[in-house]
């Protein structure tokens, strides 16, 4: 049965969850990215607070934290046609993927900003840095190593609702484990395509650790 | 002398759940061009409030503060971003950006301030020689000592070439060694640039090593201003007393019995007072305390003497060295 089809199957199933997983990743931090920073600068303990502003922003995201995933999927369907114009395969995937995976995204960045510390930010205030400045040059340089670390988690995350939409059709490895492994009982296929997530969410996690270290200033050596 | 900081009829009330907070309770003070002014008192005092209103880190509730003859509050945000510029401030556990290196750390103002990256970088060697260290401009803050740490932050707030200098316990964090060449550091940048400098702080070494003016304050309240000679010869205030006396605790053991404490100038420590007092009155006394402190760069002596039991002989003693010209204080009143 490891014939040729198959590999390329399996090849196939490994580009369209890579493709789902980082196109979903980046779109996240597209919308996830601002919402955490928004989050932070608009708290009350925040640079720019405000409270209206913090309300919604925090009320919207905890509803979209609090659906879970697959019911998503289904729930989208609609805005996922809009946007795509059909609701199956991996392209129409990442949508969902994204919307799942933006008010993630925003917690996390939120609560690596919110580690800054407070000093620095006083003392770049007392300089005169005003509101963006201090976005860009202190409170993201100085979370940066946490973003990345956050972002690694944020990749096997959406990797993991990668497989789960390939229940639906979404596509990708999740789609081929289901397929064979569940509907035809052919386990090794599903054993097979288990192992490569594996690989890839330990290759993920590898890159993202070693980055982190690299550009991390705090520890001597 | 100019005045460059009016603070006038400041309060700062912190709104918590059951209790509104004090921490600053009407306080009025002028502080003039190229003064060291020491701003001191327990944890907890509101000093480091006080502090913060002078750049509007913290607002006060009510009363105005006006530095180089603008009110503070009445900027608008651009206006208060640049007003900021001219007000340096250094902290005790020192806020440099963990993630930059040291040069990029004093790069980062004149960034604020759109100079371009080579002139910066340029300027930001220069600052870095003037605190010593211009040999550690690519290194990262986690690897500097703390002495270190706090040179890095004050050549980088003389990289926005300020008028003002505010110190919120910049030493606290520091050895005794290390918190005197800071203080060096700190008295020649006043001297050089005639920058203004504002040191807050509990530690009453401080105030008698480079302070020419200091502010007492205690529990929201300003007790005692004055400067350090003044206060350091003839404290009025109990926490003045407090903070002068904290280093002889014995004299509190003392109670009951007639203690006074003597100061004295370079002038008079030539004589042999004591000697010539006890010569004179023929008895007596006990030395419970003596010690010489530098003062603004003059030495300054103090004494605790306990005076013998009767009263008559003790009037007799102190009118002696009130005649000789020495300051005396009667102790007796004072419980640590």
């Amino acid at each position: 049965m490891w014939d040729k089809t198959v590999i390329m199957m399996i090849l196939r199933g490994i580009g369209e969850t890579l493709y789902m997983t980082l196109g979903a990743t980046v779109f996240g931090y597209v919308l996830g990215l601002p919402l955490g920073v928004l989050l932070t600068v608009t708290d009350e303990n925040g640079i720019r607070p405000n409270r209206m502003v913090y309300k919604v922003l925090d009320f919207v995201t905890n509803i979209l934290r609090s659906i879970p995933f697959l019911i998503l999927l289904i729930l989208v369907i609609p805005v996922t046609r809009l946007i795509v114009g059909k609701t199956y395969g991996p392209t129409a995937t990442i949508v969902p993927l994204t919307i799942a995976a933006a008010p993630f995204i925003g917690r996390m960045v939120e609560s690596s900003l919110k580690e800054v510390d407070r000093g620095v930010i006083e003392a770049a205030q007392s300089m005169g840095a005003g509101t963006w400045e201090m976005i860009s040059k202190v409170l993201l340089t100085e979370a940066r190593t946490s973003l990345i670390v956050n972002a690694t988690i944020a990749i096997g995350t959406v990797l993991g609702y990668s497989a789960m939409a390939g229940t639906v059709g979404g596509g990708g490895l999740g789609d081929i484990a289901i397929q064979y492994g569940y509907y035809r009982y052919q386990a090794d296929i599903m054993i097979v395509t288990v192992v490569l997530l594996i690989i890839l969410v330990q290759i993920f996690q590898g890159i993202g650790m070693v980055l982190a270290k690299k550009l991390d200033h705090r520890r001597v050596n | 002398m100019d005045t460059i900081i009016k603070i006038d009829h400041v309060s700062k009330e912190f709104k918590q759940k059951d209790t509104d907070v004090h921490a600053l309770k009407d306080i009025s003070l002028e502080i003039h061009t190229g003064e060291i002014y020491g701003i001191i008192g327990m944890s907890g005092a509101g000093k480091s409030t006080l502090v913060r209103c002078l750049n509007l880190l913290e607002r006060p509730t009510s009363g105005s503060v006006e530095v180089n003859g603008q009110v503070l509050q009445k900027l608008s945000e651009k206006e208060l971003r640049a007003a900021r510029k001219d007000i340096g401030m250094i902290f005790q556990h020192f806020n440099l950006l963990m993630q930059r290196s040291v040069i990029d750390n004093v790069c980062f103002p004149m960034e604020l301030n759109g100079i371009k990256k080579a002139e910066a970088r340029k300027k930001a060697m220069d600052y870095l020689k003037i605190v010593g260290l211009e040999e550690k401009a690519n290194a990262y803050p986690a690897q500097l000592s703390g002495g270190q740490k706090q040179r890095v932050a004050i050549a980088r707030v003389l990289a926005t070439d300020p008028k003002i200098l505010l110190c919120d316990e910049a030493t606290s964090a520091l050895d005794p060694q290390t918190t005197k060449s800071i203080l060096q550091l700190i008295r020649e940048i006043n001297r050089d640039y005639g920058i203004t400098v504002v040191i807050i702080t509990h530690e009453m070494a401080v105030v008698q090593e480079i302070c020419t003016h200091v502010a007492i304050i205690d529990h929201g309240n300003l007790v005692e201003h004055g400067t350090v000679e003044e206060i350091f010869h003839s404290p009025k205030s109990r926490e003045a007393k407090k903070l002068i006396y904290e280093g002889y605790q014995k004299v509190t053991e003392m109670k009951g019995k007639r203690c006074v404490r003597i100061t004295f100038t370079n002038q008079s420590s030539f004589e042999p007072v004591i000697g010539n007092m006890v010569l004179e009155c023929k008895m007596p006394v006990n030395i419970l305390y003596a010690n010489t402190r530098d003062i603004g760069g003059a030495a300054n002596g103090e004494m605790v003497l306990q005076l013998p039991d009767a009263p008559e002989m003790g009037d007799r003693m102190v009118a002696y060295l009130k005649r000789v010209g020495l300051t005396v204080e009667e102790l007796s009143d004072y419980v640590g």
